[in-house]
């Protein structure tokens, strides 16, 4: 076995090994439960930064596993799995930094890591999977590891969210789960292609195909929160803050979002999609689905269920990015994976610290917080403006290139949804920045602990302070070789004709 | 050296083994035990004996004394048999190492050696080539299973071991009335001569469906099922881990070897009810398990649910869906042991199964938990598992041949299962006080189980090597290995 078949596997397996490991830690060797978390995050990174490098210079990373008669566990990396790949460990490393400061000292810690890197690791799979078999075999795997950090808290409260998570997942499971294997018995392959391998099929079988993208949009769609299949998230924002970074940024909604890029492009293929009319549809349930989600977002007055409508609403953006199907907009929806994933978890990260360290849980509580938690509410800042798209930030970028490509695709209706989502961003952001800069804070706090020289425990504020820089550089830099911008340039180059 | 291991019978050290084993727990009762473990590990490893057997030399044919076929007993072992004798010896060490943590010393000597003897009813069963023969090990079967249930005590067991004699009872002798008619009609019991002898006749159609539903019967296809809920909840733990994961399956067995190689002229109609009768018993069983409050109940139900699935691959027919079909009649097995333990370590802690209540339970004992989780896997058929790999075969059998309803019940009946597996894992993660003293589970108890749903989520990852090992003899046609 080569360097080119064994680092797919092992990117996997670094964070599986040591999640199966930390279940059968005592709940007290923190010391060693600690050590192979960081141990298996920073192999993971190490790994993605080799393949990244090797993939930006043309390297072929594949591996081939017998699963089933005629169809492989296929692990490839291509540059839209490398985009994926190194989100998703780079926001694992600051949420496991993040959730060791936050879960100090609760119980049930072993089972919470242990779950905490399956789901990184089916993450993982899901953006190397090469074939639609490998994706779906991770993208089951996926609910069933992210359930039990759900219902974390044991509450019923926890239990019941958790069993609407997984009436929504499973079903979209299943649904997906028919729609690949039909798929399967038209065309007797499921690999991923670039530019698609369905165009060559027989004319007869369009409306079958038509039927099977709704359905796999469907299965993926719950995923990614479209509507109508959204109702789970707000619901399941009762986890723990770590497990709403997992949920909003780093895992679930993108595997659903990048479903749906991997089935557009790599299955459908962007042209031959728009050819059987299937991308306006969607172009207009994401349109649907970001101003629903903000609408929604105005009246929320806890905070963590207004920063989980806005995700609702943001994440469709990569959605509309891809179905407007040209290659500005492709950019922005890629791009705005990744920046999308740097902000909210920038913003889930400072509600947890207000819920920890003050325990302010309602936008109405947040009076003058700013002046009590400067760093937290700095970050929360920086965060809120990228959402909004406030230039020069990361979010800034994703929304310019989504306009810019709906003038190209001749959509300009888009640019309304662009303009008016924009618009309700601020209406549901801006008044949270206003309460806690410039109101008189209240004479207590509802639960307020002390942590010492910082404002909280410096586990709890490194992160969300390293993220909203994140979201500053990212938007300055955009031009930088290896930002992803121009790895987006670089997958989109690859699907259209120029 | 190897050619030592091949030229052994196996076929009937695997039928010697157990019973000698039975015999000596019977007559030494104080190391019953230790006895029973030693002739597990021996059963075990014989089977490993005999699948290499298998992959150098093809199918094996035995003529028990040399008398051969129509005058003397044959046995005869393929990929098929194989299967099955893999299935019951994974699943009859697991229930062997439960056994010596879970029996008191007195329940023990009477389980032991009712538990070997049933064993090597089962091996019998799988490698008789004449349907006499399958019928005295069918009989033999029920009667030791029969005796187990009523193991437990109590009014309850002894109700429903006394319904479960009966209706065994009933689908032996319909199925041994179907075999009087066939030899009457063409001389012979032996499979491979009936299969050139039988011609569609009324007595081979009033065979057909004599024995048919005699096996059906036993095989609790809805609406036939009644008795199962009942015997396989109030068994013992590993009783019922036995009789779901493997006595079941053997009337099945009977009834699939009838249709692939006596009957194989395929009725369209028979097997068109059967898959409807198959579809019905999915959702029924899933629904029913839904609305159980017992955690036995409920997992019993899943296997009448789990059995409908087997006969989707009826009216598929092709040879994926055999093998899809047979794929999942072993990972639930192995799942469905792995269940029924759990059920028995959360009994033995908590001193009772009601589904509402188990958070004062679960929480605490993981392993447990685990194995139940695992195995829940393998049974909604979420991947990956081998209920998923047999999952997958049969819906693309059934689009591939247009059927697609069928591939509809198998969603639904996997969402159902999905319904009520979170039902009972849900109420892991909340957390209550045990009102009373906990029971001690030995470690044993738990790991067993653990591993018995590990390996069949394994299963979901060796599937082509399996295949390949399933096709000797090509049991059930070619051209599904890939």
């Amino acid at each position: 076995m080569s360097w080119d078949t064994a680092l797919p596997l092992l990117i996997v397996v670094s964070s599986l090994i040591p999640g199966l490991i930390i279940f059968f830690l005592a709940e007290k060797q923190v010391a060693a439960r600690i050590t192979l978390n960081m141990l298996g995050v920073l192999v993971k990174l190490a790994l993605a930064g080799v393949m990244l490098w090797g993939v930006f210079h043309g390297h072929h990373y594949e591996v081939r596993l017998p699963l089933l008669p005629g169809l492989d566990l296929v692990l490839r990396a291509d540059r839209l799995s490398m985009l994926f790949v190194t989100l998703s460990t780079g926001l694992w490393f600051v949420t496991t930094v993040y959730a060791i400061g936050y879960l100090e000292d609760s119980p049930h810690r072993s089972r919470f890591f242990g779950f905490f890197s399956l789901c990184v690791t089916a993450t993982v799979g899901l953006a190397l999977a090469g074939n639609l078999l490998t994706f779906l075999l991770f993208y089951e795997l996926l609910t069933l590891v992210t359930y039990p950090l759900i219902v974390h808290r044991g509450t019923e409260a926890a239990r019941l969210a958790g069993r609407n998570y997984l009436i929504y997942t499973v079903g979209g499971g299943a649904l997906l789960l028919l729609a690949t294997v039909w798929l399967y018995t038209l065309t007797g392959t499921l690999e991923f292609t670039a530019r698609g391998f369905l165009s060559g099929l027989d004319a007869v079988h369009h409306p079958a195909l038509v039927v099977i993208f709704v359905l796999l949009i469907a299965g993926l769609g719950v995923k990614a929160a479209l509507i109508p299949f959204h109702g789970w998230l707000p619901q399941a924002m009762v986890a723990p803050a770590p497990v709403s970074a997992l949920l909003h940024a780093v895992a679930v909604v993108k595997a659903g979002a990048f479903g749906i890029v991997r089935v557009i492009y790599d299955v459908y293929g962007v042209e031959f999609a728009a050819s059987l009319g299937v991308t306006l549809p969607l172009a207009i349930l994401a349109s649907v689905t970001i101003i629903y989600g903000s609408l929604r977002a105005l009246f929320q007055d806890d905070l963590k269920r207004r920063l989980a409508f806005s995700t609702i609403s943001q994440v469709s953006y990569i959605v509309l990015g891809v179905a407007v199907a040209g290659p500005m907009a492709t950019i922005g929806g890629l791009v705005h994976l990744v920046h999308q994933g740097v902000q909210k978890i920038t913003l889930f990260f400072c509600a947890g610290n207000l819920a920890e360290t003050l325990g302010i849980h309602k936008i109405s509580e947040m009076n003058g917080v700013g002046r009590r938690m400067p760093w937290t509410m700095a970050a929360f800042t920086v965060g809120a403006f990228g959402m909004i798209g406030a230039p020069p930030l990361a979010g800034f970028i994703s929304k310019w290139y989504l306009g810019l490509g709906a003038l190209d695709a001749d959509q300009s209706w888009v640019l309304i949804i662009l303009v008016g989502s924009s618009l309700l961003n601020a209406a549901y952001l801006l008044p949270i920045l206003y309460t806690a800069w410039f109101k008189a804070p209240p004479a207590s706090w509802p639960a307020e602990r002390f942590f010492g020289r910082y404002e909280t425990a410096w586990a709890l504020l490194a992160p969300p302070v390293v993220t909203a820089l994140l979201t500053l550089v990212l938007g300055l830099l955009a031009f930088a070789p290896f930002s992803p911008l121009e790895w987006a340039r670089l997958i989109t180059s690859r699907e259209f004709t120029p | 050296m190897i050619g030592d291991i091949v030229a052994i019978p196996w076929v009937v050290v695997l039928i010697v083994l157990p019973l000698m084993g039975g015999m000596a727990c019977f007559l030494f009762p104080t190391i019953s035990k230790s006895l029973g473990l030693m002739t597990a590990l021996a059963i075990f490893t014989a089977v490993g004996g005999l699948s290499w057997q298998l992959v150098e030399e093809g199918a094996q044919r035995y003529a028990i004394g040399g008398w051969g076929a129509s005058l003397g007993i044959d046995l005869y072992a393929d990929g098929l048999s194989l299967l099955m004798l893999v299935m019951a010896a994974l699943v009859g060490l697991g229930v062997s190492v439960y056994s010596s943590g879970y029996f008191s010393r007195d329940k023990a000597n009477h389980f032991w050696p009712l538990w070997l003897f049933l064993w090597g009813a089962l091996n019998a069963l799988f490698l008789s080539a004449d349907l006499f023969n399958l019928y005295v090990t069918l009989e033999l079967l029920g009667l030791a299973a029969v005796a187990l249930v009523a193991l437990a005590g109590g009014r309850g067991a002894l109700t429903s071991a006394m319904r479960y004699l009966l209706v065994s009872l009933l689908g032996s002798l319909f199925y041994l009335l179907g075999v009087v008619l066939l030899y009457h009609s063409f001389g012979s019991l032996d499979i491979a001569i009936l299969a050139q002898r039988v011609e569609p006749s009324p007595a081979v159609w009033a065979a057909v469906g004599l024995m048919s539903v005699g096996l059906l019967l036993k095989t609790a296809l809805f609406p036939m099922h009644f008795w199962l809920p009942a015997a396989h909840a109030s068994a013992p733990a590993p009783v019922s881990a036995l009789l779901s994961a493997l006595v079941v399956k053997a009337s099945f067995y009977i009834l699939l070897r009838l249709w692939l190689e006596v009957f194989p002229q395929t009725n369209t109609a028979f097997s068109q009810l059967l898959g409807l009768l198959g579809a019905t018993a999915v959702l029924w069983g899933g629904l029913m398990a839904l609305r159980q409050t017992r955690l036995k109940m409920l997992i019993a139900y899943s296997t009448v649910a789990q059995l409908g699935y087997l006969f989707l691959a009826f009216p598929l027919a092709t040879s994926c869906a055999w093998t899809g079909m047979l794929y999942l009649l072993f990972s639930h097995a192995l799942a469905k042991a792995a269940m029924f333990m759990a059920a028995g370590n959360i009994l033995r802690y908590g001193g009772h199964d009601r589904i509402a209540d188990l958070d004062q339970v679960a929480q605490r004992l993981p392993l447990t938990l685990a194995a139940f989780s695992l195995a829940g896997v393998s049974i909604m058929g979420l991947p990956p598992s081998g209920g998923f790999v047999a999952k997958w075969l049969l819906l693309e059998a059934s689009m591939n041949s247009g059927q697609w309803w069928w591939a509809i019940v198998l969603i639904l009946g996997g969402l159902l299962a999905a319904a009520y597996v979170f039902r009972v894992i849900g109420y892991a993660f909340t957390q209550a006080e045990l009102p009373h003293e906990a029971g001690v589970v030995p470690a044993r108890m738990e790991w067993t189980a653990l591993v018995l749903a590990f390996v069949a989520i394994l299963l979901g990852f060796i599937s082509p090597a399996a295949f390949e090992l399933m096709g000797i003899g090509a049991p059930f046609g070619v051209g599904c290995a890939g």
